[in-house]
């Protein structure tokens, strides 16, 4: 239940709103989608045929490297030439209490929030995977509402967080000299995933030899096809800034040039088809089926955690084949 | 960690150079269960309003220390209800005498948390305002 009296909200009324642009309906739209409201489907379903036709820019990185001064600088860029940008930037949310704390709005340049780029601050709500759950959905209304340049920026990540490469068509990794030697460099994950990586914070020691270094690693790559550039700025300083566009132009050109955007937005829609699905399944299983009941039952008879996992698993197949539904 | 969390924009209006308080208050709000969009120090009227709107909050507070309380408080309020936004918590906090905060409240601030406010009226306030669980 949403805490505030909008009582003459509905899907009409958001749907005419987003298609007419209006900042309020797009904002409620983004919380329907982070709140799971019940016509949210609904909604989403209105604008199928028009949702696709925005760029989406993955930005992502360690906690501190400048993401969100970097993407400062980009929505700035792209604002300047006549696009128009929206920008989805997630935070984390506490573990223990759900709260957060959404500070990217504190890097903003005054000139974002004067002009007409709508920025929305989304905590993770328990998503692991370095975005928010709402993220993608979040991302298909601002594209419905006519913003044609999305900025997707995640949560500070490790190396494993890589969620966005499937819900971005670019996908730029934000590094900065103090990110770690060759052998980081090396390892899977974040290092896999990047479009365009860029040493951020190059006013710093070292920014050269890690960009070597990425681009050492990039070499050792079996396919040698399509590699991402490295490149080197300053986004605080807005040194290099420019050559950043230019190397997000460029790898748009090459994408759809080989038809890796295709594929890749084809491979979007698949992801998250599975996220949802494994998400809702996980949810309802676990509290619409009993399983936790079942769970405790069998740990109390001394079970080993593993085989009740496995027996969960066996029960719940079972019931889909003799039932057709398990709830 | 579904269904809706209460959002609250804080913010600080005009030239304060300090947002010790604001970041205190922030931080618990954070730990009742809320989502906290921090808009940093030298924010607009305008530019607050604007962040509320695009953020979908349901509080805002404000953190006001310069004294110009007076000045700008009631602007936020002009133009939440000129963008059709009156359904937002609006309160606010700082040094702010008490006469002034009687004024505030008769021109739509919910509440005013002077010097020596516990977070805890805080968070209690605007979760009781709101009738919600987070």
């Amino acid at each position: 239940m949403a805490p505030s009296l909008r009582s003459d909200e509905t899907c009409a009324s958001l749907e005419a709103g987003l298609r007419a642009g209006e900042i309020g309906a797009l904002a409620r739209a983004i919380s329907w989608a982070e709140n799971q409201h019940a016509d949210v489907m609904l909604l989403l379903n209105a604008f199928q045929s028009q949702v696709g036709r925005a760029w989406r820019t993955g930005v992502t990185g360690p906690p501190g490297g400048g993401k969100s001064t970097l993407v400062d600088a980009l929505v700035r860029s792209w604002h300047a030439s006549a696009r128009k940008p929206a920008l989805l930037a997630v935070d984390p949310s506490s573990p223990l209490t759900g709260g957060a704390l959404l500070g990217d709005r504190v890097r903003l340049d005054r000139s974002v929030e004067e002009t007409d780029v709508y920025v929305r601050s989304m905590a993770n709500r328990g998503s692991l995977g370095g975005l928010s759950r709402a993220a993608g959905m979040a991302a298909d209304f601002c594209d419905a509402a006519g913003y044609d340049e999305i900025v997707l920026e995640t949560v500070g990540v490790g190396q494993a967080e890589v969620d966005i490469a499937s819900a971005s068509d670019v996908t730029v990794v934000v590094l900065t000299p103090a990110s770690g030697d060759g052998v980081q460099a090396m390892k899977a994950g974040l290092m896999e995933i990047g479009d365009v990586f860029i040493v951020n914070k190059a006013d710093l020691d070292g920014a050269d030899r890690l960009k070597h270094e990425i681009e050492t690693m990039l070499e050792l790559r079996a396919s040698q096809e399509n590699l991402p550039e490295v490149l080197t700025c300053s986004a605080l300083q807005g040194v290099g800034m420019d050559e950043v566009v230019q190397a997000i132009e460029r790898r748009r050109q090459t994408e759809e040039a080989s038809g890796l955007l295709k594929t890749r937005r084809e491979q979007r829609a698949m992801d998250r088809v599975q996220r949802l699905v494994r998400d809702d399944l996980r949810q309802r299983v676990w509290s619409e089926a009993g399983m936790a009941d079942t769970a405790r039952t069998l740990l109390a008879d001394g079970r080993h955690p593993d085989c009740v996992a496995q027996d969960l698993i066996r029960q719940v197949f079972h019931a889909l084949k003799t039932q057709g539904d398990f709830s | 960690m579904n269904g809706a969390r209460i959002r609250v924009l804080v913010g600080k209006p005009g030239l304060d150079g300090h947002d010790r308080g604001a970041k205190v208050v922030a931080a618990s709000l954070r730990d009742a269960g809320m989502e906290v969009v921090y808009t940093g120090l030298h924010r607009t009227p305008e530019q607050l309003v604007d962040a509320a709107e695009q953020e979908d909050v349901d509080v805002i507070g404000l953190s006001i220390l310069s004294g110009s309380h007076m000045e700008l408080l009631p602007q936020v309020r002009e133009r939440l209800r000129a963008k059709g936004l009156d359904h937002i918590l609006l309160i606010a906090g700082g040094i702010i005498p008490e006469d002034d905060a009687e004024e505030l409240q008769a021109k739509g601030y919910a509440q005013v948390f002077g010097p020596g406010s516990s977070t805890a009226d805080i968070v209690a306030f605007i979760q009781n305002t709101l009738n919600h669980q987070s």
